[in-house]
């Protein structure tokens, strides 16, 4: 057997003094089914969960995971105080530095992603609480010579009932260091919990409100010296020559580097660095996709779903079922590629020694960023230190290490610490797009309006692929949502077409569940239609062996008010989807004018997540959602034209602003079902609601984003 | 050498007039809390006030800058205690943040003009402002706060 799967057996748990005094608690957590995809873990010792209790009676959680706005520094120090025992306001956080001990189980890696943070830390944490709590409670019993169940925690502090006696968490940590850890520290009963489920303020706001956090884009070190890079603008291409005689006459330019990426003018400070790659003249090799164009990927993927697929689900017999229906009805959905447009744009600073790097940044995945450093230097990855930052945005961006090869390729070739900074424009033009995608559906009605066949035959490229995890028959980001369709159709199959347009493609916010909910929702709403029946009732029945779905279905509808009239020119739409474990349907109302223009006025969200951390936090990350994939849904397209991207900044890449934003009312579904995550789930519903809502205004059927109407 | 004030304190410096007076701000005087977000005053993260209007620095010459009066994020008050600080906090409006000190900007000087705005008078003053995260509804809310927490103050 190996180490690795010897340890999902045990869970690992180490005690020690911390440097400076007070209880340093190292936790260890099993991996799971995810860590083949993602890579193994190579050490058998990786304990993720560090809480560290100060003399001075700070509790200080360490975190490894990335603080990208879904409040990460707020929930998982939460659920260490609840069993701890402490006031919240006692509670600090600290971003850890990379390494396999800060790993999330949920991908064997040091990854910030899949809405797994609080999901995956939820026992762990609450277990490293629980356990100082009862070695603190030891501690003092011990220095009272009473019994440790005489003793309670409260307030950081540790009570001996009978008599009174107290001693804060402060004074008994030094003592509790030398205890043998509890094997099984009990947890709370979930009825006990005073901070889990009741809206905590989050920790990191200050500095976010006086512009002290410090974001990659901040980071400045001694020495320091700015990038920007020239990259080919078509995908593929390459550097052919270039003159950088004009790049090098700019005031404050130092040196001009070939690196992978491109060219980088290096200099003082940025606008230098800006100005000098304004200077530069670059000969491209167009490469091979120099002339492509957003259609003809298009009539790839139309192509594509013509023929069979590989199947991804097949459930009874579809072909016979279609043949024989009362009613067929077929349909195409389409969504253009989407870029990620953090505020912040890519950027990380670099410092490559002999004797080590050090990588700054924002940084979703320390884990790759850490092996693409170790890669470029010739270090150990044990030498490569990352310093993660506040990241100005993540949305599945900042997984990716481009920006941080860029920043390490520099630094060594610079012998200096290098910040490599993106415009806004390198950035829209260089993303890991959200993958173009191309749905297909034929769906059969019997007499009596019921469905009795579903085919789905999609087509898109592989996110997996793109990203070394294999070469996936069907790619699970692909299908995902389509494959697990919860409405009872007794048969359905769902198929893949697997297209390599050539278009970097990466994780976007909710990832395949971004289009696939949007295509099945809204067809699924046609056949509603097309039998006739009430959208909402026609989903509802079809969802009696999908509880969660249903309940969130029928909770968003009565708080949407749900069959309740609408003047003239406005309409209602319901969807619901599931991601990451969480359950979310929503209820959109718009106004469609006269000259095509729609205004989303109200959305009514009701998500179950299972048992909740934060609310408000789960409140904040389905608004968040909402307007992501409402400005997909409404604005956004990436396009294809002589094999570059077209878009070039918020100009011509729209963002919804806050005169568009939507009255988003959440409502949270009391649950103890299995926990989802929020960051990502309260995304996929939006566009198929505010879709079917314009169905439900015009009678009109909108079947490829971004929504375009005429007059 | 371009003279100006910044957050009270006079300040001399030695670079390329043309250079955005964000950069000047950022790269020059160390003051990271202006952001960079567009370049091109299309998403509001390097709102400062400049003679008290809301001004988008990345488009602004630092030249053009000269002999004024600049207010960025770290002028806003020295300890958390302007109104709308308070009430950003109050509400959790940020969420990564990045946008937050041009949100904060921007609405300060909606505040220095008006003690009640409405849900409409937000939206005019701040749809310069973009905020990835949505985070819009709360800054409707916490700038109806800010402004109560200001009328109530006087």
């Amino acid at each position: 057997m190996s180490p690795l799967k010897e340890m999902k057996r045990r869970d690992f748990l180490r005690v020690s003094a911390a440097a400076g005094g007070g209880l340093l608690i190292s936790f260890c957590l099993p991996l799971d089914g995810k860590a083949a995809i993602f890579g193994e873990a190579e050490t058998n010792f990786a304990p993720n969960a560090f809480l560290r209790i100060g003399t001075d009676d700070r509790v200080t959680l360490i975190v490894g995971q990335s603080e990208m706005g879904q409040g990460v520094l707020t929930s998982l120090p939460m659920l260490v105080a609840e069993e701890l025992e402490v006031d919240f306001s006692t509670v600090h956080f600290e971003q850890s530095p990379a390494g396999a001990a800060y790993f999330n189980s949920n991908f064997g890696a040091q990854i910030t992603g899949g809405s797994a943070s609080v999901k995956t830390f939820y026992e762990p944490l609450r277990k490293a609480g629980a356990t100082a709590r009862e070695m603190l409670i030891a501690a003092a019993a011990q220095t009272w010579n009473v019994p440790a169940k005489d003793c309670k925690a409260e307030h950081g502090a540790v009570i001996h009932v009978a008599s009174g006696k107290r001693l804060r968490y402060g004074e008994l940590v030094e003592q509790a260091a030398k205890l043998t850890p509890p094997a099984n520290a009990p947890l709370k009963d979930p009825k006990d919990f005073k901070l889990i489920g009741k809206p905590a303020r989050r920790l990191d706001s200050s500095g976010k409100v006086d512009g002290s956090a410090v974001f990659g884009i901040d980071v400045k070190l001694p020495g320091m010296v700015t990038a920007t890079v020239l990259r080919c603008p078509v995908f593929g291409g390459k550097v052919a020559s270039f003159d950088d005689s004009k790049a090098k006459a700019v005031s404050g330019v130092r040196r001009v580097v070939q690196i992978d990426a491109g060219v980088a003018v290096v200099a003082d400070n940025f606008w230098a660095a800006k100005k000098g790659r304004d200077a530069l003249e670059v000969k491209w090799d167009e490469g091979p996709r120099a002339s492509q164009t957003s259609e003809d990927i298009t009539r790839m993927f139309a192509a594509a779903v013509e023929k069979p697929g590989a199947v991804a689900r097949k459930e009874g017999d579809v072909d016979a079922a279609l043949s024989k229906a009362a009613k067929k009805i077929e349909a195409v959905y389409e969504v253009p590629y989407q870029a990620h447009a953090t505020m912040e744009p890519m950027n990380c600073t670099a410092d490559v020694r002999a004797d080590g790097c050090d990588v700054w940044g924002g940084i979703q995945s320390q884990t790759w960023s850490q092996g693409a450093a170790a890669k470029i230097t010739g270090l150990p990855v044990e030498k490569v230190n990352i310093h993660t930052t506040m990241l100005g945005g993540g949305f599945g961006r900042r997984a990716e290490t481009d920006f941080v090869v860029e920043a390490v390729q520099l630094s060594k070739a610079m012998s200096a610490p290098v910040k490599v900074i993106w415009t806004r424009e390198d950035d829209m033009q260089h993303d890991f797009y959200r993958p173009g995608a191309y749905h297909k559906f034929a769906a059969g009605l019997d007499a009596s309006g019921n469905v009795i066949a579903w085919l789905h035959r999609t087509s898109s490229a592989s996110i997996y692929a793109a990203h070394g995890f294999g070469n996936p028959t069907v790619d699970g980001a692909a299908v995902e949502g389509a494959k697990e369709l919860p409405y009872a159709i007794p048969n359905l199959q769902v198929e893949w077409a697997k297209q390599e347009p050539g278009v970097p493609i990466g994780f976007w916010r909710s990832v395949g569940h971004s289009h696939t909910a949007f295509a099945t929702e809204c067809f699924l709403d046609e056949l509603a239609a097309a039998a006739g029946k009430d959208p909402y009732e026609f989903r509802r029945a079809l969802l009696e062996k999908s509880p969660r779905h249903k309940r969130v279905l029928e909770l968003a509808a009565a708080k949407g008010n749900w069959g309740k009239p609408l003047p003239k020119g406005q309409g209602r739409g319901i969807a619901v989807a599931e991601s990451f474990d969480s359950f979310v349907a929503q209820v959109a109302e718009v106004t469609v004018g006269d000259d095509g223009s729609v205004r989303v006025n109200r959305v009514v969200c009701a998500i179950d997540c299972g048992p909740i951390v934060n609310p408000d936090t789960i409140e904040a990350q389905m608004q968040s959602g909402i307007v992501y994939g409402l400005t997909a849904a409404l604005k956004g397209e990436i396009t294809i034209e002589g094999g570059r991207v077209k878009q070039r900044n918020f100009s011509d890449y729209q963002m919804l602003r806050v005169k568009e934003m939507p009255r988003v009312e959440v409502y949270i579904v009391p649950s103890t079902d299995k926990m989802g995550g929020v960051g990502e789930p309260g995304t996929p519903p939006i566009a198929p609601a505010v879709v079917n809502a314009i169905f439900a205004a015009t009678g009109k059927r909108i079947r490829k984003l971004p929504v375009r109407l005429v007059a | 050498m371009i003279t100006m004030k910044v957050n009270g304190k006079t300040v001399k410096v030695d670079v390329d007039p043309s250079t955005p007076l964000l950069w000047v701000l950022r790269d020059t005087l160390g003051l990271t809390g202006t952001k960079y977000g567009c370049g091109i005053a299309q998403c509001g993260a390097c709102t400062i006030n400049l003679d008290g209007a809301a001004t988008r620095s990345c488009i602004k010459r630092v030249a053009d800058a000269a002999g004024k009066e600049i207010t960025t994020i770290e002028g806003l008050s020295a300890d958390l205690s302007h109104p709308l600080q308070k009430a950003w906090m109050e509400i959790d409006v940020p969420q990564c943040g990045y946008c937050q000190s041009g949100q904060i900007m921007s609405a300060a000087v909606l505040l220095a003009g008006n003690s009640k705005p409405t849900d409409t008078d937000i939206d005019d003053a701040m749809t310069g402002n973009i905020c990835r995260c949505g985070t819009y509804q709360r800054i409707r809310e916490a700038i109806h706060h800010a402004a109560e927490m200001k009328r109530s103050a006087k």
